[in-house]
């Protein structure tokens, strides 16, 4: 052991090989009670593997692992559980139908009656001032509510060691103050925490100490608020970061798109009204729209795409062409394509071959269809000039979509539609799950594509991408768009009110003049 | 309409009412574990001619009805085994099923065709059962008792128990319940077997309860009106017994419109017999268009699921 306090947990050497990968190669570090350590790595850095071996839910190939001092031997996640070591996932592992309670009832070992239960989950509610109802349908909460069941989940079982999976990426900023708060004061109560993130600012702001890893080894341990975020990058990602490209001098052509007074009825039961949209973009523009999900981004871009019709024609038009109530295809080949957020079964089919998958939106636009006969060369050329253009990692245009990594297949998504040159791109989510050198390759062709004179819609929950691409900025929130802003003039504050605030914060209640005053 | 008339109505119609009953209820608690099984069918007429069998050979129609659960649920076995160890798809192992049961009991069935058994009749004192008025409490058969008392503990276990909230779960989200440490795969069989042995007693109803002999395809389809309630029940217990009584008032409906005569005769009788299946299909022709329809259905009904992914 090294230093004078015992670590909670040390790594020693830990390998693990996968067939044909080396996830962790010879990875140490330690962490002491009470501290919060971030694990920072691009997608694939072996950030996961690591935590699952932690977790119980893996083994290591090699390296030892000790707890407070004693070898660590978690062979399940109830194992680790026990010992004190507390886990949210990225993914929560809720239940849509079933009451908060309820939820954490399940993962508890049994045992206890609900009424019981209920008592102590109001005081650990209490005890981190969080705001939960017990007795709500977990459909109708926000994100950040969800995830605080999975916190209060873990918190019930007093943890000496709380792991964090990248628990900041589907929060408004004051979620995530907020979330902070709490893990401060777990922090001080000598509970350690393990920080896993890719975002390098929230990663100053919390943690004490940062172990970067890539390709599976552990490259440095800095002091985060030492380093700057730029630094910190560059060790992520083992070379220089890329910024976008902007052009500084931005000329916007005429009005491509234009919506207005768009409202819908929520398409199902869980789903979101939208209520009188209007705005318009031109050539050259990008619009961002920014949000927590679950807004009504899933309603308007299924509105802009042509899979749910307007009202009337005139609700949306494409360079001056009323095509509020004409299907998708009819739409595509007009020159307006869109990107829905779900790669997987949405903007492609798993189990369809690229060549294939470019015929689904591509036929009219690039001639990949003649008599209703697919054009069987011409579709293979079009998948293989996407695949060479977008450096898309994959075996041909004969590997299926669900063969592809999730940034590749983003790549090679953006690829189809960006290839089509359409007047309009509506786009949902264009770097989720994607690692940072897949995000800034997306980044950059985005931004070329409207140098080119195309007008973008960018719908994404991720503040920074928006910020750093937008040239104007409006927020959705219950299925109203704010009033456009200019995105120099925006505030990180201002768009988080917009956003919604915390929700279900009664903090937020104490300052309706300022939501509503930037409202307008 | 004189009272005993009305009462007499009642009592056919709670009959008539029961088998469905009995096999929707067993079909919801395994739709919850969200596994979809559409061979009721098949595993009711194995129950109708097993119970039949059982109670002609012994004279016993407790033996009767017992055997025939467990028939019931050695035949939804075979569903299991398929679809949640193999993984093999529901829907056509369920259509299967039907099929394997229809063949089985017209096989199993043909030397009791043409025989007589005695109706498995009310239990309590003659004074109380035979009573024009009093039998409406008393007078049912102990089947119908045990339909009533089904409806309540299905609902008790779902909504207040733990075992029911890991069946719920199940459903709703089999993924997470497996990372939790929940046995989807085994959680399910005991849902499936469930159902099996509660579509046994469903079956063992024909020939107890209704038409005491045993004849080809005795059940009619009513295994198919019970899966249609489920979805028409929205999952949900109550619901499911003031469904399966609408039913069975349609249905009891032929035989009083025919005595009755008069103006019900312009409607042919067959038209009357008809009516339970039309009704079925307009019933859920009407909750399809309803917005909420599919909001309380298991997320993970029919999906078939792997431990390892």
């Amino acid at each position: 052991m090294s230093g004078e306090t015992q670590a909670r947990l040390e790594m020693a050497g830990i390998t693990k090989r996968f067939p044909g990968v080396l996830a962790n190669d010879d990875v140490s570090f330690a962490i002491k009670p009470g501290e919060i350590h971030a694990l920072l790595g691009e997608n694939g850095a072996g950030k996961s593997t690591l935590v699952k071996m932690i977790y119980g839910i893996m083994r290591p190939d090699a390296g030892e692992m000790f707890w407070n001092g004693a070898p660590l031997k978690a062979s399940s996640p109830k194992a680790a559980r026990r010992l004190g070591i507390g886990m949210v996932f990225q993914h929560f592992s809720l239940f849509e139908a079933l009451t908060v309670l309820e939820n954490i009832a399940l993962g508890m070992d049994g045992g206890l009656s609900s009424r019981a239960l209920e008592a102590k989950v109001r005081e650990v509610l209490n005890a981190y001032e969080l705001s939960l109802d017990p007795h709500r349908v977990v459909s109708t909460l926000s994100v950040g509510e969800r995830q605080r069941i999975e916190i209060v989940r873990a918190l019930l079982l007093n943890p000496k060691l709380l792991i964090m999976d990248e628990p900041t990426s589907v929060l408004t900023p004051q979620e995530v103050t907020q979330l902070f708060k709490t893990l401060r004061q777990l922090a001080s109560e000598g509970c350690s925490i393990l920080y896993i993130s890719h975002k390098l600012n929230e990663i100053k702001e919390l943690c004490d100490t940062a172990t970067i890893l890539r390709g599976g080894r552990v490259v440095d341990e800095c002091d985060p608020k030492q380093e700057t975020s730029k630094s910190m990058a560059e060790k992520m990602i083992g070379g220089d970061l890329k910024a976008v490209a902007k052009g500084t001098e931005r000329t916007f052509g005429e009005v491509q798109l234009a919506v207005n007074n768009l409202s819908l009825g929520r398409g199902h039961a869980f789903g979101t009204a939208l209520k009188d949209i209007s705005f318009s973009v031109h050539g050259g523009e990008i619009l961002g729209i920014a949000g927590v999900a679950g807004n009504g981004q899933n309603e308007l871009l299924a509105a802009l795409s042509g899979e749910q019709h307007a009202e009337a024609d005139g609700v949306i038009e494409l360079c001056g062409r009323p095509i509020g109530t004409s299907e998708p295809s009819t739409r595509r080949k007009a020159g307006l394509c869109a990107v829905p957020e779900e790669r997987h079964g949405h903007a492609a089919v798993p189990d369809y071959s690229l060549a294939d998958n470019g015929i689904l939106t591509a036929r009219h636009r690039r001639e990949l269809v003649r008599a209703g006969l697919i054009k069987n060369s011409a579709s293979h050329d079009f998948a293989d000039e996407i695949i060479a253009e977008f450096g898309v990692m994959a075996t041909g245009s004969k590997a299926t979509a669900g063969s592809l990594s999730g940034g590749n297949l983003q790549k090679f998504i953006m690829g189809r539609e960006i290839l089509q040159t359409p007047e309009v791109l509506v786009i949902s989510q264009p770097t989720w799950g994607v690692d940072a050198g897949a995000a800034a390759f997306i980044h950059q062709a985005l931004v070329d594509m409207a140098a080119a004179g195309s007008a973008i819609v960018i719908i994404s929950q991720d503040l920074d991408e928006l910020l750093a691409l937008s040239d104007t900025l409006s927020v959705i929130n219950e299925g109203k768009l704010s009033a456009p802003m200019a995105v120099e003039n925006a505030s990180i504050e201002e768009i988080g009110l917009l956003m919604g605030g915390v929700h279900g914060e009664p903090s937020l209640a104490t300052k309706p003049e300022a939501s509503h005053a930037v409202q307008v | 309409m004189s009272a005993t008339l009305l009462i007499a109505m009642l009592i056919t119609m709670i009959g008539a009412s029961t088998p469905i009953l009995l096999a929707a209820l067993g079909e919801l608690v395994v739709e919850k574990s969200g596994v979809l099984n559409l061979g009721i069918e098949g595993m009711m007429l194995t129950g109708a001619v097993v119970g039949f069998a059982v109670t002609y050979t012994t004279g016993n129609p407790w033996l009767g009805i017992t055997i025939a659960a467990l028939a019931g649920a050695a035949v939804s076995m075979i569903f299991a085994f398929l679809t949640l160890s193999l993984s093999a798809n529901q829907v056509a192992t369920g259509l299967a099923l039907t099929i394997f049961g229809t063949g089985f009991s017209a096989l199993f069935g043909s030397e009791y065709t043409g025989k007589p058994l005695e109706l498995f009749k009310s239990i309590f004192p003659a004074s109380l059962a035979e009573d024009p008025y009093l039998r409406l409490i008393f007078g049912h058969s102990p089947l119908v008792y045990f339909s009533f008392f089904m409806v309540f503990a299905v609902w008790w276990f779902l909504s207040r128990t733990r075992a029911g909230l890991i069946l719920r779960a199940v459903g709703e989200n089999d993924v997470s319940a497996h990372s939790i440490g929940y046995s989807v795969i085994g959680i399910r069989y005991g849902a499936v077997a469930f159902g099996g042995a509660m579509a046994g007693v469903g079956g063992a109803c024909f020939p107890l309860l209704l038409t005491p002999q045993w004849v080809e395809g005795l059940t009619a389809g009513r295994g198919w009106i019970a899966l249609a309630l489920v979805v028409f029940a929205a999952w949900r217990p109550l619901r499911l017994l003031a469904g399966a009584y609408l039913f069975g008032l349609i249905a009891t409906m032929e035989l009083y419109t025919q005595a009755a005569g008069g103006v019900f005769r312009i409607i042919a009788p067959e038209m009357w017999a008809s009516l339970p299946y039309l009704a079925t299909i307009g019933v859920l022709v009407i909750i399809s268009l309803g917005r909420s329809a599919n909001a309380n259905a298991p997320a993970c009904l029919g999906k078939p699921f792997e431990a390892g992914h």
